[in-house]
């Protein structure tokens, strides 16, 4: 017969209490750090950072899945009977100003020059319609239909190649109360759009007339409405949502 | 004296002790992001028997205004998640442990009668292994889910860049709402789970954290072991 080890429920005792110490002690490190990092100062200046760690994580799921973003992965495409009459309003930061009636884009190049453009100068551009579904952070999508001009037609155009080869462009309102940055791959995607359309009518104030950005592979926060301004950087620029404890990729 | 019998490996107790915390985060995040449009219900036309969630549930977890933070742990706990549950898996699938997790085709038959044993109204139990059949089949369900959860997931976080795996799970909309439903499903999971653990009692509960079942083990055939040793 196989020989087997006994013990006494004295040791048996022993050997439980160690494991469940064991197991405390564990569970109170893992507890421990986890309070540790939710406590941390948030990211330095910002009103609703992440901490650090988080933050160091958000950053490398950036790295990972920005690899996917291809100018071949377009989001899927509906008829136009398909988008909705009234799409909802989520928003107006930027928007609570007067539009100035001399209301330009301004384009800050990189030898810093400016280029001021009409509405009119963007809709001379070739015109580019999309109906896609718009997706807010929220969690909520919307079939829209926008149009406008791509981006990418319009850097062509301006001859912005320079401007193009930076790694961010950011966009801001004309009173500046609200910004986006975008990475230049997601900007020059072929559905990125500098829209002046909606359902085939001129833009209304409240969904960003005169001109807007439609960027489907972000989430809709990085849409800027009303673009006033465009300018370029091969640094990180300033993102409104990314400084209240947003993603700064916000990638779809 | 006892006799100490093996029951869960050190692996299985680490996979579990980290699942519970981490799934309790990715749940609890998940109800940070969902507060933001929290469009789901049960009812009829305009006949809403449970609202998903009704406001009092936000206010008792403090769930109102921190979608932005629910989003940071969301998409940092979930590669822990992923990667525990990935290793369970190749784990139970190397060490032969998927064995006794795995249901057969005799299982759902099984499982019914342990419901019916564990409601009353059956006195005897099916004989089982390790788990019995309803165990089986719902810590292989579990599992199933969790690829769910996997799936769906990535789904909704880069709708665009896996299209194909968005479309695979029924669209943007639909994606989200399986994505949801799993989230209740643990929920439930988690209630029955603990409801069972505390009726199976303290010697099942403290195998998943010391790994053995200590038996007895008459002292007459203890004895009877050491005449036999002795000859």
């Amino acid at each position: 017969m196989k020989k087997e080890k006994l013990y006494t429920r004295r040791e048996v005792m022993r050997k439980t209490i160690i494991s469940f110490a064991e197991f405390t002690a564990l569970m109170g490190a893992g507890t421990a750090t986890w309070l540790y990092i939710k406590n941390l100062p948030p990211d330095n200046g910002l009103l609703g950072g992440v901490q650090p760690p988080i933050r160091d994580v958000l950053t490398a799921n950036e790295n990972i899945f920005s690899h996917s973003l291809s100018n071949d992965h377009l989001a899927n495409s509906y008829p136009k009977s398909d988008a909705e009459i009234n799409p909802r309003v989520n928003g107006n930061v930027g928007l609570q100003s007067d539009l100035d009636d001399t209301w330009q884009l301004s384009i800050t190049m990189k030898n810093g020059d400016t280029l001021a453009l009409s509405l009119n100068d963007i809709k001379n551009l070739p015109k580019t319609e999309l109906v896609f579904d718009f997706k807010c952070i929220e969690g909520w999508s919307m079939i829209t239909y926008w149009g406008g001009v791509k981006f990418s037609d319009f850097i062509s155009a301006y001859h912005l190649n320079d401007e193009a080869a930076m790694k961010y462009v950011g966009m801001s309102t004309p009173d500046t109360d609200y910004y986006v940055a975008l990475d230049m791959l997601s900007a020059m995607h072929p559905q990125t759009l500098v829209c002046y359309e909606m359902n085939g009518m001129p833009l209304t104030i409240e969904h960003g007339y005169p001109l807007r950005m439609i960027v489907p592979v972000k989430y809709g926060f990085k849409s800027l409405k009303r673009i006033g301004s465009v300018y370029f950087d091969n640094e990180k620029l300033p993102d409104y949502w990314f400084e209240r404890g947003y993603d700064y990729y916000a990638g779809l | 004296m006892k006799r100490l019998v093996k029951k869960h490996p050190l692996a299985i107790r680490w996979f579990h002790w980290i699942n519970f915390p981490v799934l309790a985060l990715m749940i609890w995040s998940g109800f940070l992001i969902y507060w933001a449009n929290d469009v789901y219900r049960i009812g009829f036309a305009d006949t809403t028997l449970l609202k998903f969630f009704p406001q009092s549930f936000y206010e008792a977890l403090n769930i109102n205004g921190r979608m932005a933070e629910g989003m940071s742990y969301h998409f940092v706990f979930m590669w822990l998640f992923f990667i525990n549950g990935l290793l369970y898996v190749l784990y139970t699938i190397f060490s032969g442990e998927w064995r006794y997790l795995l249901p057969n085709k005799h299982s759902f038959k099984e499982a019914w009668q342990v419901l019916l044993h564990d409601l009353h109204f059956r006195k005897i139990a099916p004989p089982q292994g390790k788990y019995n059949a309803a165990q089986k089949i719902a810590y292989t369900s579990i599992i199933v889910m969790g690829f769910g959860s996997i799936i769906t997931g990535l789904a909704i976080y880069k709708p665009v860049q896996y299209g194909w795996l968005c479309t695979l799970c029924g669209g943007y909309t639909v994606a989200r709402i399986i994505h949801f439903t799993l989230t209740i499903g643990y929920c439930l999971f988690f209630l029955i789970h603990i409801a069972q653990v505390l009726r199976a009692g303290w010697k099942n509960f403290q195998s998943i954290i010391t790994g053995f079942d200590a038996e007895d083990v008459k002292v007459a055939e203890t004895e009877e072991e050491k005449i036999t040793d002795a000859a």
